[in-house]
């Protein structure tokens, strides 16, 4: 990592100069060890993120960053609302990809003899997978609902109750939805995938609680040692891809005639207060709300699941996290607050006890900031802290971050031997197509823990609970 | 001349296509999608489908045709194999584009995934033209 220095304990910074046209410095959060495994091309997205308009304080990177296209999957940036932009590079394809954690009054020793058959069931009541459509069938009017409404409009139709709204990120639904900024081509893909899991890293899975760092504030998020709990990883499908490729188009125009030089096409973006801005934002929200939508139906269909195995079961929503998204929220800048797009792209938001945002259940402890493991790896359940407002704009990483290649991954693994060497380990596994499990073996990812302990280390976020797998379902 | 090569990614899949013609390139480009997908010897062309698209420039054109064919293999959940593409540039400077494709609609028995292309990505996406042309794309897998 030749110019780049260290400036404390885990962070780094990449100075301007690393490449012309760096308006602020890049900061990499990592340790000594997990530095060793940033790829130069993800020190180069750092810096380039760094040219846009209106960036504040830093190119941020989160401890799991990789190499991404545009932002680096883990990159966090704010813009200011004067003078800055906003990119689908810092969101993502996948809009609110993101991962929703319930807890259930189970005990695992309850659920372990019937894992395998949990599975079936789970795998059978939630499609997935390569061409999956839903359940769903929803209507074009549904599908606007969902865009504009979120998981309140799945409330309302019947999918989960009140409270799961008052545990999730936004309520559920974000402010600002425009389905007139939506493609015929994305309500296209959209309306026949609400309610589907997807495929690639997307899973459902059921997990132990392993271990508490925490009791007080695990007491406050409900969780306990041997808790049986389900996490949910998943996005807004084909409705936020086509959403994504469709403005990309729109903003690459839009930097010609603002004349904006950016390093990357991918970093295609517009000023804030633009047209152009306002209908990406706008269409983008759409997505993050068919996202939660999408999760909410998910969870619903888990909890019939676990009600038929385990009759007066409970699923209770703890959290539910976006960690691809562009948001408008207050931050202090040089002592003074300020409205900022803050883009986290492969990031999780990461909000202390001081953050009205909070829900009200967690106004003590921060919001539950959830990092799933690779399949087969620990996740985590930490809480935010105050000091990752200083620090990240209120941010942590969202996973462990992949260092082996696909194209390595499929010369060491079969998708077979992934799934015989996890239930040696106890860990059971149903996907739809078995060959892409061998993408999205263990050892693609860094060390879940590692990634984790920087986050805890750096007191953006506390370590609450350990969660490891029991059962997979894959796309 | 190979009609296309995978190059290291960590996250996701990348991949330069070559053609004596631009015709040629975009449709090793679509091959060069597929085949990182699924087995193109496991999919049959059956079915034919038609694309028309226009853009300003040759590059933007090429992002809208694979584009197009990511929406067409979601929406009609096919696997194609089989591309023709015929390019013409009008009096005004304007690329347009038509092309017919062959494949077969998903039969996860016969098709098996090593993964999913969920959309193309601009990052370091472009076309040159030096003894032969040449794409180079990276998936969003």
């Amino acid at each position: 990592m030749a110019d780049i220095s260290k400036i404390d304990d885990n962070i780094y910074e990449v100075p301007i100069g690393y490449r012309p046209g760096m308006r602020v410095p890049g900061r990499i959060y990592v340790s000594s060890v997990l530095k060793e495994m940033v790829e130069p091309g993800t020190i180069d997205q750092v810096a380039n993120v760094a040219c846009l308009p209106g960036i504040v304080k830093y190119s941020m990177a989160m401890p799991d960053a990789h190499l991404g296209y545009g932002f680096p999957i883990g990159g966090v940036a704010a813009f200011r609302e004067e003078g800055g932009i906003i990119s689908p590079g810092g969101v993502g394809f996948d809009i609110n990809c993101g991962v929703r954690l319930l807890r259930s009054n189970l005990r695992a020793e309850a659920v372990e003899p019937r894992i395998n058959t949990l599975i079936d069931a789970l795998f059978e009541a939630i499609p997935s997978g390569l061409g999956a459509t839903g359940r769903l069938h929803a209507t074009d009017q549904q599908l606007t609902e969902a865009f504009v409404n979120g998981s309140r409009w799945a409330v309302e139709e019947g999918y989960g109750v009140e409270a799961d709204l008052t545990h999730c990120e936004e309520s559920g639904c974000m402010p600002g939805a425009q389905p007139a900024q939506i493609s015929a081509k994305a309500r296209k893909r959209g309306r026949p995938q609400l309610g589907t899991l997807g495929s690639g890293n997307h899973f459902l899975e059921i997990q132990r609680v392993e271990e508490i760092y925490d009791e007080a504030r695990a007491k406050q998020f409900g969780l306990f040692k041997g808790q049986i709990t389900v996490m949910i990883h998943c996005g807004s499908r084909g409705a936020g891809h086509q959403i994504c490729t469709d403005h990309l188009e729109v903003l690459n125009k839009a930097v010609k005639k603002y004349g904006i030089d950016i390093p990357d096409k991918q970093l295609a973006c517009a000023p804030l207060g633009s047209p152009e801005a306002n209908n990406y934002f706008g269409a983008m929200v759409c997505a993050a709300n068919y996202a939660w939508a999408n999760r909410h139906i998910i969870a619903h269909w888990t909890r019939e699941v676990f009600e038929r195995y385990f009759p007066g079961s409970k699923l209770d929503l703890v959290y539910d996290v976006a960690h691809n998204v562009a948001k408008i929220e207050e931050h202090l800048v040089d002592g003074k607050r300020e409205r900022l797009y803050v883009h986290r792209k492969g990031a999780t938001r990461a909000f202390g006890p001081s953050r009205s945002e909070v829900p009200q259940a967690y106004a003590d402890v921060g919001q539950p900031v959830l990092i799933p493991g690779s399949m087969g790896t620990a996740s985590y359940v930490l809480c935010g802290c105050d000091r990752a407002l200083e620090l990240t704009f209120g941010s942590a990483c969202h996973g462990a971050g992949r260092v082996m290649s696909r194209s390595q991954a499929l010369k060491q693994f079969t998708g077979q031997n992934v799934k015989a060497a996890l239930n040696r380990d106890g860990i059971v596994v149903k996907a739809t197509s078995p060959g892409m499990l061998a993408e999205e073996a263990p050892q693609v990812y860094k060390p879940s823990g590692d990634v984790v302990d920087v986050v805890h280390n750096l007191g953006i976020a506390s370590k609450v609970a350990r969660l490891v797998p029991m059962g997979v379902s894959k796309g | 001349m190979i009609a296309f090569e995978y190059l290291e990614h960590t996250a996701d899949i990348k991949f330069r296509a070559y053609g004596k013609t631009p015709e040629e390139m975009l449709c090793n480009a679509a091959a060069a999608l597929f085949n990182s997908m699924v087995q193109p010897e496991t999919i049959a062309a059956k079915e034919s489908w038609r694309v028309e698209l226009e853009a300003d420039d040759l590059e933007d054109l090429a992002y809208k045709w694979l584009s197009e064919i990511v929406f067409l293999f979601e929406t009609e959940s096919s696997v194609f194999s089989a591309f023709s593409v015929k390019l013409d540039q009008d009096a005004a400077g304007l690329w347009r584009l038509q092309a017919e494709i062959g494949g077969e609609r998903i039969d996860l028995k016969r098709h098996a995934f090593a993964n999913e292309v969920k959309a193309i990505t601009r990052h370091k996406f472009g076309i040159k033209k030096n003894e032969v042309w040449c794409i180079q794309v990276i998936l969003d897998v």
